[in-house]
């Protein structure tokens, strides 16, 4: 017994120790360690939902919504949960397929991760938010997923606002759309990585871009404690959201609507037209009245997801690249109505305002004769006149002169280059600074621009100058001879700015750029107060309730370096265009004596294509209360597309018929507005 | 030795109620209430596990205090059994237990929670017998040890040989389930009673290189089911899978951890009310315990038990009986294993296996089983000196 004895003993210890070391441990991982299981108990135990604000609205100037919300049902699926089950979920897409009446594989799609070679539909957001599948279900549909959630486990419908557009496509490029946040987007914005949520969508071009945070507002949040399964049990905490302010813009919803229709029809009129675009700004402000770029498209395809063949025809050349807004982003050759800039450039280099100049044919620019338009002669003439004849020689006399004084192609000390210089004055070649994203720049050349070009574009052309181009020698020999020629030239003394380049830059051709935007602005800036401005879309942000948060200011960038007496001048010249000028053939029939309208018509050569239409205007003459700039790419000369799809701007604006009869305007008394519109604090608008 | 001594008179039933009052006046009552004092903190913590549960909100609970109250019932009976008694029926008490374990592989038996291990009895009533088959084993290893070698304080060595083929069979019934928590209580009842018994140190050394060759060869020879691999590995780096395998051990810690000192008090507990801890009315009811009374709750059902433990230790002492000794030693080895192993695996320190918390956790079958087993210690200790 004793033995038996001795070994209990040692069971007794063993015991003991044992016990010990479960308290022991107890007190690591409870008392030492507690805190830390605790935030893990919480990370496990509850889960922060966004609640999403309601976004914004955009309002047009007279209080009309642009972009306005509506409530939908929509259904979503968790992707991680659907993973975490037997053949991901299969089964339960299949079952939800079947309610909703989709095709299986099609839901299968849609909830795939996009990525490279995948092709849409496919989930551009984070892979841990809810997807959207379906954003405007039935009430049944939606009662029929809630109340069998065993069967449709990860598969949510709830209310959500989704955005509507009243104008259908009106500017469309303008607004701009929403699309899922992605996943580097998520892990930018602090604090809202672990809560995510199946409608955190952001603005992905245009206004909708631009002003997202205020127009997103800010997300509340609920800490619900859910159980094992995902379940809700409760409620931990809430923080209302705080809807997203309404963006007032100056743009005229009727006005948008009249642009878009003047340019589909202008581009009708011209067979080989790919795309226009058309500027409507307050003359004195410089706020954006319309800002409409053809072809457009209706943004609701981007409303719960865009599909595969959407999205390509978006993108396609063949559908004219409706996404692109050719009003901002698409970079022309003036023409001719660079030419209030040349003239003015001519004056601050010496040349006298009220001087004559004589306007030949054709004019020997170094080596090279410079034709007028038809090589038609028009004598000696004013600058007046030359404006409104658009007269190019003067112009090539002018900047073959300033390229001489320069030192010609071999300039020694600072050139003064008066023309690029007020180009640049005018605004051309950089971003006016609207406000709205991926704005061109344009281009204005100049010698140094020359030189940088050469630097980059020399060995190609050297390399072309010994091989030549024998993939177009074979289907045509001169053309490859000539841009052989060409290469051998660039590569020898492509950094030269050559009295050639001079000359086309005058009226507007070779490598000058400008979008339909800057040319606007400028032309704004010249038959207002000269003050170049950067044009506003925005115009004030308010609460829903109606209080202001800021009303956006329109920056003065510049002034032109202009008296007001040579702007006054420039002003006439342009004011007898539409009545006497190249335009007067479009503007027949117009009620000028009612409204005179004045502007510059440009036509742009461009090598291969038709020539880009232009028409820069304003009205009325005495005292400007619009600029409207049309630009018809491809669209022929300036007179003939251009001018006539401003006029019917202008019409539309001040109530005129085609045969100048009145009609109703859709700006009484032919003024912009001049105040933002007031919301009460119901939401409805004052006026 | 006056082996007469307790003997009843036999007609008189006062007198046999002064017998029964008695035999009570000498239980080891300190064993009793530490044994009434974790039924009841089992009872709460049963509830407070099950209250959230949509079907039946207080069956469980009121069907665990059922089943404490057929396991006092059946502890009473078992301490005024002559042990000494039983020790002529533990074949047969083993041999039943062997046909509950048989009829468990026939179509009878029920799969519940991968184990193939209950019997249903109907009414929702089950019956696990590999519970009792520890019991069984545990009389019938003291029968078979209990009788030293002539001249030897030491078990014979035929007898040590039955002992373990019968042991083998046993945990190999219990194996084909499978169950390898009672497998593994099964073997440490037989070691535990080969050690008590005072079997030579050098045999005790061959056995356990025997385990653990066993042991290897079960790993490697695929007897293990998949799970079972799953949870060794997720015992071993819990990280490794934290949404799989691992997922228990590391909600267990959770849930244990956050209740810090104090705990958060009873039906307060977040993970519990959750029910992120699988089984946590049975196997998993320590972390209710951790969760909801903290650091000291925690602490006080350790020392609860371990009272138990020293006193049935004890009560192995101070027995002058082998039988009694061996059979209260082997209890306690039962219990301590699968209290620590129970524990051990809810604070992280022992894989993860299924065997319930004695006296805590849910469970019918396991109730009794302990209960008995606690009946058996007192039935040793009241007659300890009266032979």
């Amino acid at each position: 017994m004793s033995r038996m004895r001795g070994r209990l003993v040692v069971l007794q210890v063993l015991v003991v120790s044992l016990m010990t070391l479960l308290a022991v441990r107890l007190w690591q991982v409870q008392v030492v360690r507690g805190p830390e299981y605790v935030a893990a108990a919480t990370e496990t135990r509850t889960r922060d939902v966004v609640v999403p604000a309601v976004r914004g609205q955009i309002l047009d100037s007279a209080g009309r919504p642009l972009v306005r919300n509506r409530t939908t049902l929509v259904v979503s699926v968790d992707r991680t949960r659907l993973n975490r089950m037997a053949g991901n979920g299969r089964a339960v897409l299949d079952r939800l397929a079947a309610v909703l009446g989709h095709r299986p594989a099609e839901l299968r799609e849609r909830i795939r991760a996009c990525g490279p070679g995948v092709p849409r539909p496919c989930w551009p957001g984070s892979p841990y938010q809810p997807i959207p599948i379906d954003d405007d279900v039935t009430t049944r549909e939606a009662l029929q997923i809630l109340e069998r959630q065993e069967e449709f486990p990860g598969v949510t419908a709830e209310v959500q606002a989704v955005r509507e557009y009243p104008g259908n496509s009106a500017g469309a490029q303008a607004l701009g759309y929403l699309q899922p946040i992605t996943q580097d987007e998520l892990e930018k914005r602090d604090g809202l990585r672990a809560a995510f949520s199946g409608v955190d969508l952001v603005g992905r071009d245009g206004l909708e871009s631009v002003y997202d945070v205020p127009l997103r507002g800010t997300p509340g949040m609920r800490r619900v404690q859910v159980d094992r399964l995902g379940k809700v049990i409760g409620v931990e905490r809430h923080v209302p959201p705080v809807p997203g302010d309404t963006l007032i813009t100056s743009i005229d919803a009727k006005v948008q609507a009249a642009a878009e229709k003047a340019l589909a029809e202008a581009m009708k009129s011209a067979p080989k037209a790919d795309g226009a675009a058309a500027v409507v700004l307050d003359a004195r402000t410089s706020r954006v009245i319309a800002l409409a770029s053809a072809p457009t498209y209706d943004p609701a395809v981007w409303t719960g997801g865009i599909s595969e063949a959407q999205y390509q025809r978006l993108l396609s050349g063949k559908s004219g690249k409706p996404l692109v807004s050719r009003a901002i982003k698409g970079e022309f050759a003036p023409g001719s109505t660079f030419k209030v800039s040349s003239v003015a450039a001519m004056l601050r280099d010496g040349y006298p305002l009220h001087g004559r100049y004589s306007c030949p044919g054709s004019f020997m620019v170094g080596d090279r004769p410079f034709n007028n338009f038809r090589g038609i002669g028009l004598g000696t003439l004013t600058l007046h006149t030359a404006l409104v004849k658009s007269c190019d020689t003067i112009f090539y006399r002018a900047a073959y002169e300033q390229w001489l004084r320069d030192g010609g192609l071999h300039p020694k000390g600072r050139t003064k280059e008066p023309m690029a210089a007020m180009a640049r004055a005018f605004g051309f070649g950089r971003p006016t600074g609207v406000d709205l994203p991926g704005e061109s720049p344009g281009r204005i050349p100049d010698r140094a621009w020359k030189k940088q070009l050469w630097s980059v574009t020399k060995d190609g052309n050297c390399r072309r100058a010994k091989t030549g181009y024998p993939e177009v020698a074979r289907s045509d020999p001169g053309r490859a001879a000539f841009l052989k020629r060409l290469a051998y030239e660039n590569c020898l003394e492509g950094y030269q700015w050559r009295p050639g380049d001079a000359a086309n830059f005058s009226i507007g051709q070779g490598d000058v750029l400008v979008t339909p935007l800057q040319l606007a602005a400028a032309y704004a800036a010249l038959v207002s107060d000269g003050k170049l401005r950067s044009p506003r879309l925005g115009w004030a942000l308010v609460r829903p309730d109606g209080t202001k948060v800021k009303e956006i200011e329109v920056p003065v960038v510049g002034r032109l370096p202009l008296s007001a007496e040579e702007r006054a001048y420039i002003k006439g010249a342009l004011s007898e265009v539409a009545s006497d000028g190249t335009a007067a053939g479009a503007f027949s029939g117009f009620p000028m004596d009612e409204v005179k309208v004045g502007g510059k018509t440009g036509t742009a050569e461009v090598y291969g294509k038709a020539d880009t239409s232009w028409f820069a205007s304003f009205a009325p003459t005495d005292k400007p209360r619009f600029v409207i700039v049309a630009m018809v790419s491809q669209g022929g000369m300036g007179g003939q597309t251009a001018a006539p799809a401003v006029r019917k701007i202008y019409e539309a604006i001040y109530g005129f018929t085609p045969d100048g009869k009145r009609t109703t305007p859709i700006l009484p008394g032919g003024r912009p507005a001049a105040e933002p519109p007031v919301i009460e604090r119901d939401g409805t608008v004052a006026r | 030795m006056n082996r007469v001594a307790a003997a009843p008179p036999k007609a008189s039933f006062a007198g046999r109620a002064v017998t029964v009052l008695s035999a009570v006046g000498r239980m080891d009552g300190v064993m009793l209430v530490a044994v009434a004092a974790l039924s009841v903190i089992g009872a709460l913590l049963v509830w407070s596990s099950t209250r959230t549960w949509a079907s039946g909100s207080t069956g469980l609970v009121k069907k665990h205090i059922l089943n404490l109250a057929i396991g006092a019932v059946l502890a009473g009976v078992a301490a005024t059994v002559n042990y000494r008694t039983l020790r002529a029926y533990a074949p047969l008490a083993y041999g039943l237990t062997l046909v509950g374990l048989f009829l468990v592989i026939t179509p009878l038996g029920e799969t519940v929670n991968g184990a193939h291990s209950w019997i249903m009895l109907g009414g929702g009533f089950a019956f696990q017998p590999s519970e009792f088959a520890k019991l069984g084993l545990v009389l019938m290893l003291a029968m078979l040890l209990a009788r030293p070698a002539k001249g030897t304080d030491r078990p014979r060595a035929p007898d040590v040989g039955i002992a373990l083929v019968i042991a083998a069979f046993t945990m190999g019934l219990v194996m084909l389930q499978p169950d390898l928590g009672t497998t593994m209580v099964i073997g440490v009842i037989t070691v535990g009673a080969l050690v008590v018994a005072g079997v030579r140190k050098r045999w005790i050394a061959a056995l356990f290189l025997a385990v653990i060759g066993g042991a290897v060869a079960v790993w490697f020879m695929d007897v293990l089911e998949p799970y079972q691999i799953a949870r060794f590995t997720a015992f071993l780096n819990p990280a490794s899978d934290p949404r799989g395998a691992g997922y228990n051990s590391t909600q267990a810690l959770i849930a244990v951890g956050s209740g810090q000192v104090f705990g958060k008090g009873l039906f307060e507990g977040g993970q519990t009310t959750g029910r992120f801890v699988p089984e946590q009315h049975t196997d998993f009811i320590f972390t209710v315990v951790g969760e909801e009374f903290g650091f000291l709750g925690s602490v006080t059902v350790v020392a609860l038990l371990g009272t138990i433990l020293v006193r049935g230790t004890r009560i192995a002492r101070e027995c002058d009986d082998r039988f009694g000794t061996l059979a209260a030693g082997t209890i306690v080895c039962w219990l301590a294993f699968q209290a620590f192993i129970n524990i051990g695996m809810t604070v992280g320190i022992m894989p993860i296996t299924g065997l319930p918390l004695p006296f805590v956790s849910y469970g019918g079958t396991a109730t009794f089983a302990n209960m008995i087993a606690i009946g058996l210690l007192q039935a040793i200790h009241m007659r300890e000196k009266r032979f």
